[in-house]
C-alpha cells in the first residue's frame, strides 16, 4: 500500500509535540499509518469511532476535561459530521483540530470519491471554517502547530486538509 | 413516569456527576429544579450528548458523569452505543428518557412507538449493563446503583411525552459552556 509511512510519521510527531493525547478516528486508506501509530503509542487513546460526526462530542467533552484532542477523518467523514460542527462546536464555541484526508482531487483513481472531492474546499469556505493544506514535508510540523494555535486563541474548528502529494507514494 | 419526577428524584446526587443533558425538555426541567455549574445542556447537536458524556468520562476517569439522553436524539446516533460499549468507561451512566416521541418539535412519534426496543439495541451493541424502568422508585434505585457496579450502564427510562411549555431559559449557551469548563478546572486543579 503506498500511503507514506514517513509522512505519516512526521504528522503523528507533531501532532505529539503539540500535546495532542486523544485522537478519534474512522479508518480510510490514507490513514492507516496514522491510526497504527496512534494505536501503538502508550501516551496516546485513540477511538474508533463508528461515524465521524460522534467525534466533535467526544473532542468538545475531552475539551472541556482539558485535553487536548485531534479528529482523523476523510473528507466523506467531515461532510458526515456538518451537525455536529455547526450545533456544537460554532454554536458553543468549541476548538477542533480536524486532519481531513483530500480524497477525490487531482490523481484521483477511484470514481467514488470525486463528487466529495469537488464539494470539499466550498463546504469548509461556506462553514467558515479557516483551513489550509499539508502537501509538502517541510511545512508539516509548522501548519499542524498553527492550526492548533488558532483553535484554541479563536475557540473554533480548524481543518487541515491531507494532500496526495503528501500521504500518497507511487 | 413523568421526566421531571425521575430528575427531581435523584436532583440531590447530580452534585457529584458531570452532567450532560439533551437538548429542549431534558434541559428546561433540569433547569427549572436549579441550574449548578457542572450541568451542561447540550441544546442541539443531536446525538451528541451521549459521545460529549464518553470523552469526559474517558478523559476524567476519577470523575462520575451522566448523560441525561432521549429516545429521539439516541436513534440520530445508534453508532454512539457502539462506540460507548468499545471503551465502556465504568464513570459513566447514560440515562435514555423514552417518552417515545420527538416532544421538542411537536410531538411526532419516533420508532420506540412502532416495537423499537433500545434495552434490546444497547444490549446487543455492547453496552454492559442496561436496565429498563417504568416507576420513579426503579428510576431513583437505577441511577444511585450505577456507580458502584463499576460498569458503564444504560438505564432506558420510559416516561410520558409531556413536558414544559418552553424550553428557551435565562441561561445563555455560552454562559453555561464557561461556567462548565471553568467548574471542570476547578476539580482538577485540586
Amino acid at each position: 500500500m503506498p500511503v507514506s509511512l514517513a509522512n505519516s510519521k512526521l504528522i503523528f510527531e507533531a501532532l505529539k509535540e503539540c500535546g495532542i493525547r486523544l485522537v478519534s478516528a474512522l479508518p480510510e486508506t490514507w490513514l492507516v499509518h496514522l491510526i497504527r501509530m496512534t494505536d501503538e503509542d502508550p501516551e496516546m487513546t485513540l477511538l474508533r469511532l463508528a461515524k465521524e460526526e460522534e467525534a466533535v462530542g467526544i473532542s468538545a467533552g475531552a475539551y472541556f476535561a482539558g485535553v487536548k484532542s485531534a479528529m482523523l477523518m476523510q473528507n466523506h467523514g467531515f461532510l458526515a459530521s456538518i451537525n455536529g460542527i455547526v450545533s456544537f462546536a460554532h454554536l458553543y464555541k468549541i476548538p477542533l483540530l480536524m486532519l481531513i484526508s483530500y480524497r477525490g482531487s487531482f490523481g484521483e483513481r477511484d470514481p467514488w470519491q470525486t463528487q466529495g472531492g469537488n464539494v470539499t474546499e466550498p463546504v469548509l469556505r461556506a462553514l467558515g471554517i479557516p483551513y489550509f493544506f499539508l502537501d509538502s514535508i517541510e511545512t508539516v510540523k509548522k501548519r499542524i502547530r498553527d492550526a492548533q494555535t488558532l483553535a484554541e486563541s479563536s475557540l473554533q474548528p480548524v481543518a487541515i486538509l491531507l494532500a496526495r502529494d503528501l500521504m500518497w507514494e507511487e | 413516569m413523568l421526566r421531571l419526577d425521575c430528575l427531581r428524584s435523584v436532583y440531590s446526587e447530580l452534585e457529584d456527576y458531570l452532567v450532560v443533558t439533551i437538548m429542549g425538555a431534558v434541559a428546561a426541567e433540569l433547569q427549572s429544579l436549579g441550574h449548578r455549574p457542572n450541568f451542561f445542556y447540550l441544546q442541539h447537536a443531536m446525538g451528541l450528548a451521549s459521545s460529549t458524556g464518553l470523552g469526559l468520562a474517558l478523559c476524567l476517569p476519577n470523575q462520575r458523569v451522566i448523560v441525561f439522553d432521549g429516545d429521539g436524539s439516541l436513534l440520530m446516533n445508534l453508532g454512539s452505543l457502539t462506540t460507548m460499549a468499545r471503551y465502556r468507561p465504568k464513570n459513566l451512566t447514560h440515562v435514555v428518557f423514552d417518552n417515545e416521541s420527538l416532544l421538542s418539535v411537536g410531538g411526532f412519534p419516533t420508532a420506540t412507538s412502532t416495537g423499537t426496543d433500545l434495552e434490546g439495541v444497547a444490549r446487543s451493541a455492547g453496552i454492559p449493563r442496561v436496565v429498563t424502568v417504568r416507576d420513579v422508585e426503579n428510576f431513583k434505585i437505577a441511577v444511585r446503583e450505577a456507580p458502584h457496579r463499576k460498569e458503564l450502564t444504560t438505564i432506558i427510562s420510559k416516561v410520558e411525552a409531556s413536558g414544559p411549555s418552553g424550553y428557551v431559559t435565562d441561561l445563555s449557551l455560552l454562559e453555561n459552556r464557561f461556567q462548565f469548563q471553568r467548574y471542570i478546572q476547578s476539580l482538577t486543579q485540586h
